[in-house]
């Protein structure tokens, strides 16, 4: 028998092992307390909407259900529908015109088969030393695009952030254990499943300049395989995973090396065939550069704000 | 010209119009699912798998889920997209719906 | 002439269908006032872009751009270049929709409906 640790309680992989295996145990009369504060909650909330939506609003309604019904107006929305599927008709023949005139479809003598494309398959492999092509060009060539791209869904969960934000300070921290319901068949299915996407999801981040997938793809797997344990367990056992913070961290930890990572390219004057880091042999885990890097990264970022559009969307706050 | 190409293009077309046509809110939603997913299998023919695991996990999973959180967040799963003639029919419709799922 | 046109259209079978389902969203964008379906008729055209897009590199015959047994020749790859452009625009295409979502969702804490006209015109200032 192996001793235990004095420490292993509070030790990492006791706490892994809790927060997979361990039951959430709240007690009924709890529950029906919470639920009785909930039931006050939204009583209050609806009076506060309608203080909120004043006489003027509820005035300017009824006068445009009036409006509404008003002969010349239904006219006028008969008309309308009519033109717009008029147009919409005309772009559609507008457009089916000009494919009609566009190059056979599959052909290898087409206009974009150029030497843009001839140039990546061709020495791709040797100057980024990444087996899949498409992940060696978002990733190497045009790796500024996709910093930027990743920006774009950094701010994209700020501004969710920002409309969304329940900045009410009276809510009850607890609101998430009563918000949401426990249901069993939901719960054997996620312990299967929640562990067999997350490591799927790792395997398509890790292995994307090897084979299809990459950081992208990975991410959004891994922030489903959150969505699903956030739905099956509620929200208070998800923070043991995954708090606020921990989204801060993770996000700006990975954004902040991919910056590093790829503005060391202004040093070798903006020229990757000197790169100090070594490529490899293509075809091993450890290689092609930085290219495997920038995708966790990358996988990172997706998935948090995947989980962080979704936990906003749900109460309000990630 | 292929079958399975063409059937899966007639599905996605289908799915399109269906999404835009129909009156509950969720069925439009779930439609518009149904057209990420053959969209997931059309990236497969074209050869572009990297497209189709970010299709299968973006389009069918992420958004569908937000749209599904936002219909709740707003009490309109069971709301009707009506037009204005038969705004009376469908609000009898829904409160015949809600007393048999009382009873 | 006519004959000509129709026989291209049959050849080039998916820019057809992707631009038909642009004609789709689009029409949908404008027919709609219902916020959520706008959302979806905006997610239609997107798809509808990258479809064609990825048909433009499909080339009849080749294999995706992985390479296998170091086989570097440019006759067995399709063209990698849309499938890297689409790749971004997917997932840049579902913050777009949440950023949307989030408004509709503050449209109609304000206003109590998801009708966009009624929307206009209850938050007219000067009444109708």
């Amino acid at each position: 028998m192996s001793k235990l640790k004095e420490n292993y309680k509070d030790s990492f992989s006791q706490k892994f092992s809790d927060f997979m295996t361990g039951d959430l145990e709240v007690p009924d009369s709890i529950h029906a307390r919470k639920k009785q504060d909930r039931v006050d909650k939204i009583v209050e909330a609806d009076q506060f909407f309608s203080e909120f939506t004043t006489s003027d609003d509820i005035q300017r309604r009824e006068l445009y259900q009036a409006f509404k019904h008003r002969r010349f107006v239904k006219h006028a929305n008969k008309i309308y529908s009519i033109m717009s599927a008029v147009i919409g008709l005309i772009i559609i023949i507008i457009l089916l015109i000009t494919v009609a005139y566009l190059p056979e479809f599959g052909n290898k003598s087409n206009p974009d088969n150029n030497v843009v494309s001839q140039r990546y398959i061709e020495n791709g492999l040797e100057e980024t030393g990444a087996v899949n092509i498409v992940s060696g060009m978002i990733l190497d060539y045009r790796a500024f695009d996709t910093f930027g791209e990743s920006n774009v869904l950094f701010i994209a969960c700020c501004c969710v952030l920002i409309l969304l934000r329940n900045d009410d300070d009276e809510i009850n921290p607890d609101e998430d254990v009563i918000d949401f319901k426990r249901d069993i068949i939901l719960e054997k299915a996620a312990k299967f499943l929640v562990p067999v996407i997350l490591v799927f999801g790792i395997y398509v981040v890790l292995n994307g300049h090897l084979s299809p997938g990459g950081g992208f793809s990975g991410g959004a797997i891994m922030g489903a395989g959150l969505i699903l344990f956030a739905n099956a367990y509620g929200f208070e056992r998800m923070e043991r995973l995954f708090s606020y913070s921990t989204f801060k961290k993770i996000t700006f930890g990975a954004l902040l090396f991919y910056g590093v990572a790829k503005s060391y390219s202004f040093f070798t004057g903006a020229n990757h065939l000197h790169s100090i880091i070594p490529l490899g042999t293509p075809g091993a885990i450890l290689s092609s550069g930085l290219i495997l890097y920038l995708n966790i990264c990358v996988g990172l970022v997706v998935a948090c704000t995947m989980y962080g559009f979704f936990a906003l969307f749900k109460r309000g706050r990630i | 010209m292929p079958v399975f190409h063409i059937i899966l293009l007639g599905l996605l077309i289908v799915c399109a119009i269906a999404a835009c046509t129909s009156r509950k809110l969720i069925n439009s939603v779930v439609i518009f699912m149904s057209f990420s997913l053959v969209m997931c299998v059309i990236w497969f023919l074209l050869e572009s798998p990297d497209l189709a695991i970010t299709e299968a996990a973006v389009g069918a999973g992420v958004t569908s889920i937000l749209f599904f959180l936002v219909l709740r967040k707003i009490n309109a799963l069971n709301a009707y997209d009506a037009d204005d003639e038969e705004d009376e029919d469908y609000k009898n419709k829904i409160i015949e719906s809600e007393s048999e799922s009382h009873e | 002439m006519f004959k000509d046109l129709i026989t291209n259209l049959f050849t080039n079978y998916y820019e057809t269908v992707a631009v038909i389902i642009f004609g789709i969203g689009f029409t949908t964008l404008l027919l709609n006032k219902n916020l959520i379906k706008k959302i979806i008729g905006f997610n239609l055209m997107d798809n509808a872009v990258y479809l064609f897009l990825a048909s433009k590199g499909y080339v009849e015959g080749r294999k995706a751009p992985i390479v296998v047994n170091n086989v570097m020749d440019v006759n067995a790859y399709i063209n990698p270049i849309p499938a890297g452009l689409v790749l971004t625009g997917i997932v840049v295409s579902v913050s777009v929709t949440a950023i949307m979502l989030a408004l509709t969702v503050k449209l109609y804490r304000r206003y109590h409906t998801l009708d966009i006209d009624e929307i206009a015109i209850i938050s007219r200032k000067g009444g109708i």
